[in-house]
């Protein structure tokens, strides 16, 4: 593709209400095999008296509205969605076969062990995969997500340094880092300090070296950091956390950047949180569902969470049996259809194509980096970006009043999903920018164009990016009104008007 | 594109890595594949799984055999809604938005609560959520019914060492001093018995604390709601809201509150507003609350949700419609007291909590530990039901959903004799 791919533009009514307004009474699309029992009533005190207002539609009634919502969402299958940090490729159709099997798809959670063999010999593969390409020593996949693959990595650092008897109150997160970092952190009973960033972008080691104290129990760092450069003094900066005894945690954030090329473990980390959603292309649906696998060194294993797969010879079973675990942070066993497609990702690329996968990362980013560098700086012109850059709309809104959000909204009307602004906090007007491997140079000239022409008509006619996006079923939404006149739920709250 | 960066090989672009630490060797993963030779790898582990398609499935504890109609993923399964994420740009994101919106509305309506929000990862997640939302005013401590699924509990527990609270277990009445923060409930309970939870929230009111229940979304059709049950918050399991078993996961997180609270609320929340030419429209709002903003004064970490689920959740509710809830907890209900009868009467084979009403489990004493006669069944085509060792290795808990036949019922009933006589 090399086009800009607007989603459904004005056309037939934009909005034509929710679901619950096409409802009619006694309508229903749902239909079950006859009551075949004698009907059991349910005891007076626990009855509900009236059914709630779900509403009332046929089959097609809910397709057509469906449809026709899904119609007005822009994805991956629409178009480029260089939304940076946010690692937005391609997510293969093949991913979504192997879910779907019955195997895997049907398994009931509490099964037998000996009853899903498959399962688990998949997530044991899939563990020593993601702990080959990590360079740690085991690896729980039960996290559902990201950030509470944070949660579990902080919860392994405050009992290891229980275990040794050491309190520990502080983790330090440098000042770019993503707004989970210090969330888990303050969740998990610490105080999140910040490390500043030096001018070219990277954590600023002499800062750093002057927190470190016997209160600090851990870094948490991203690498390629969140400016998308690579932190070159990771080994001093690991060294020096490991003279106070105190733990590093990598952020997988941007692992896509590095695969086949260093490593974590290599790194001196000793903790690791994986977005398989990022890194393994599984879809983002929306906002989720993702999965956070954590990966430990040796020194960690019998903190990670409970159970974790064990293998017997060829046989495989939960191992429950681990007095030093930090727990349960799931229901169940994690995201295991997302897993699935995460491992079709691993085994389907293999180790040669993940390497090739973060190479084609590194230089779409650079590529597109140098097209737009006239109309928008990178923001640390002395660094070297990876897998995605920031850029930033700071001389031109100076210069036309236009500012990144402008941009963005511009790129909308151009026909593609604008790149992340306004993220880091830490630069002026940012434009985070990841184009991803998938997308080819054909698609990459294209997007380039559409900013570079952004920036243009900020000069000539900046009444385009002020009034953008004007192709879309809706425009610019007032966003002050929706948090002062909150409307949360059909019925309720003040009614627009249709 | 090398000349156009000024680069003349791929490895300059990783020069920055400093050689001490850069991977010297390939990858010990193996090549890559074709499509359809993947494809056969996972074919050929799936096979070697047992599921609900090929066994008949009485087991719940948390994840239940419902029938999820074709018309949800036929729906929540468009890529315009999958391959998206989190819509931080709302003009190219009015469709998820759009539905989130209505699932929102619709989890009120369920609840009789007056907020919800975009997901959260699953229903014991959901219930961490709901506790941290309670926590400060000087109370650290959380009262947890005996009848709370033992696996939210221990989330709970793994939770409460980060964040500084106790965890304790109640049998009968709450004890709800002024260091209470939470009394949880969850009605029905892992046992499939109906709780008082309106005492045991009126206890929670009286001490100060928030009421929490734990909900089965699809009881709601025939039993009383969190809301008029005095919950402050409610939270639940979505799984059974369309989503499919997937040996645990992903599930859907539901949560629920009351408005004073929303503030506290965790996670994305839909909200309507108007776009500059006056036309309705969806965005994420009240942002000050989450992460992104908040740092480490948040009250959740949460980022990624479970969005896809809420979608199908939402598809699923509309499919059901009040009618199509009510008949279903009406059949749940009957099948589950159709089992029960049928079971109680083999040699040896009691209700642990006999007389109790029951929506859609029914724990049974054994008189052989469960594992083994779980076991045993899978032999004769069941999946028998989930063991609950916290009662006794001898308590067997029997889901019997919609989608059991009075024959598949009989069926379960003698081979379970059977296994028993042996």
């Amino acid at each position: 593709m090399t086009q800009g791919a607007p989603i459904r533009t004005r056309g037939p009514a934009a909005s034509s209400g929710t679901i619950a307004e096409h409802s009619s009474a006694g309508r229903r699309a749902s239909s079950f095999a006859p009551l075949d029992v004698p009907v059991a009533s349910v005891p007076p005190e626990h009855r509900r008296p009236s059914a709630p207002k779900l509403p009332q539609v046929a089959e097609i009634d809910l397709v057509r509205h469906y449809t026709r919502l899904s119609q007005q969402n822009y994805g991956v299958d629409t178009g480029p969605y260089p939304l940076g940090s946010c690692t937005m490729k391609y997510n293969p159709k093949v991913a979504e076969t192997v879910a779907a099997l019955p195997g895997f798809q049907r398994a009931h959670p509490l099964q037998p062990d000996a009853t899903v063999q498959g399962t688990l010999e998949m997530l044991w593969r899939l563990e020593r995969a993601l702990c080959e390409i990590t360079g740690m020593a085991r690896a729980t996949l039960q996290p559902p997500a990201g950030a509470c693959g944070e949660m579990t990595g902080l919860l392994i650092m405050r009992a290891f340094h229980a275990d040794a008897g050491r309190e520990r109150t502080k983790v330090l997160i440098p000042d770019a880092a993503h707004g989970t970092n210090p969330a888990s952190v303050r969740l998990a009973g610490f105080e999140a300090v910040n490390v500043p960033s030096d001018d070219r972008g990277l954590v600023d080691v002499d800062a750093l070296r002057e927190l470190l104290d016997d209160e600090v129990a851990g870094l948490m760092l991203t690498n390629p950091n969140t400016l998308g450069l690579f932190e070159e003094r990771i080994e001093e900066i690991t060294a020096s956390l490991h003279a106070v005894n105190a733990l590093v945690y990598y952020d997988g954030a941007n692992l896509n950047a590095i695969m086949g090329k260093t490593r974590p473990g290599d790194m001196g980390f000793d903790i690791v949180h994986i977005n398989t959603h990022k890194t393994f292309a599984t879809p983002h649906g929306g906002g989720g569902p993702g999965a956070g696998p954590v990966g430990v060194a040796s020194h960690l294993v019998d903190y990670l969470p409970s159970p974790i797969v064990a293998r017997d010879a060829d046989t495989f079973r939960w191992d429950r049996d681990r007095p030093k675990s930090i727990g349960r942070l799931h229901g169940f066993n994690g995201n295991i259809g997302v897993l699935v497609r995460a491992y079709a990702y691993v085994f389907g690329h293999g180790g040669d194509g993940l390497t090739e996968v973060s190479e084609m990362a590194a230089l779409n980013a650079n590529y597109l980096a140098v097209m737009l560098a006239p109309a928008f700086p990178f923001a640390y012109p002395d660094s070297r970006p990876m897998h995605e850059f920031v850029a930033t709309a700071g001389p031109l809104k100076k210069a036309t009043g236009v500012r990144a959000m402008d941009v963005a909204k511009r790129l909308i009307d151009l026909g593609y999903h604008p790149s992340t602004v306004y993220f880091p906090l830490v630069v002026d007007e940012a434009l985070m920018i990841e184009p991803t491997e998938t997308e080819s140079k054909q698609t990459l000239d294209a997007m380039g164009a559409a900013f570079v022409q952004a920036a243009e008509d900020a000069h000539t006619d900046p009444g385009i990016l002020h009034d953008a996006p004007v192709t879309t079923p809706v425009r610019r939404l007032d966003e002050a009104r929706a948090a002062r006149q909150l409307r949360l739920r059909w019925g309720v709250g003040v009614p627009t008007d249709r | 594109m090398l000349a156009a960066i000024g680069r003349s090989s791929i490895d300059e672009l990783f020069e920055q890595i400093p050689a001490s630490v850069r991977l010297d060797r390939p990858l010990a993963i193996p090549d890559g594949v074709s499509e359809m030779e993947l494809v056969a790898d996972l074919r050929a582990l799936a096979a070697r799984n047992r599921h609900a398609d090929d066994l008949v499935c009485f087991a719940g504890g948390g994840a239940y055999d419902h029938y999820v109609p074709s018309v949800v993923w036929s729906l929540a399964g468009r890529s315009e809604f999958y391959t998206s994420y989190t819509p931080y740009q709302p003009e190219l994101s009015q469709g998820v938005l759009q539905v989130l919106f209505e699932y929102q509305s619709m989890i009120c309506e369920l609840t009789e609560l007056e907020v919800s929000n975009a997901s959260l990862y699953d229903g014991a997640t959901a219930l961490v959520e709901a506790v941290h939302m309670t926590l400060g005013r000087g109370r650290a401590r959380v009262l947890v019914a005996s009848g709370v699924d033992p696996r939210a509990v221990e989330a709970l527990h793994t939770a409460g060492r980060g964040a500084g609270y106790e965890v304790e277990s109640f049998e009968d009445t709450p004890q709800v001093t002024d260091d209470v923060s939470a009394v949880v409930v969850q009605h029905p309970n892992v046992y499939g018995v109906l709780e008082p939870a309106r005492e045991h929230f009126t206890a929670a009111r009286h001490g100060g604390a928030t009421a929490i229940q734990i909900f089965d979304p699809l009881s709601l059709g025939v039993l009383a709601p969190p809301g008029a049950l005095g919950a402050d918050i409610a939270v639940g399991e979505g799984q059974v809201l369309g989503n499919h078993l997937t040996y645990g996961g992903p599930y859907l997180g539901i949560i629920a509150a009351r408005m004073a609270d929303v503030r506290k609320l965790p996670g994305r929340i839909v909200g309507e507003t108007v776009d500059v030419e006056g036309r309705p429209g969806y965005v994420l709002t009240l942002q000050a609350r989450e992460q992104h903003i908040r740092r480490d004064k948040a009250n959740s970490n949460i980022c990624t949700n479970q969005t896809l689920m809420a979608i199908a959740a939402a598809v699923y509710m509309s499919w059901l419609g009040p009618e199509g809830l009510v008949e279903l907890g009406n059949q749940c209900m009957s099948k589950t007291a159709y089992a029960e009868r049928a079971l109680t009467e083999l040699p040896g084979v009691t209700p642990l909590f006999p007389g109790e009403a029951c929506f859609k489990e029914i724990a049974l004493r054994l008189p052989r530990p469960a594992a083994v006669v779980i076991d045993a069944m899978v032999e004769r085509g069941f999946l028998a039901g989930v063991a609950q060792p916290q009662a006794g290795d001898d308590v067997l808990v029997v889901a019997v959903t919609e989608r059991r036949s009075r024959s598949e019922i009989d069926g379960f009933v003698s081979a379970l004799g059977e296994v028993l006589s042996a």
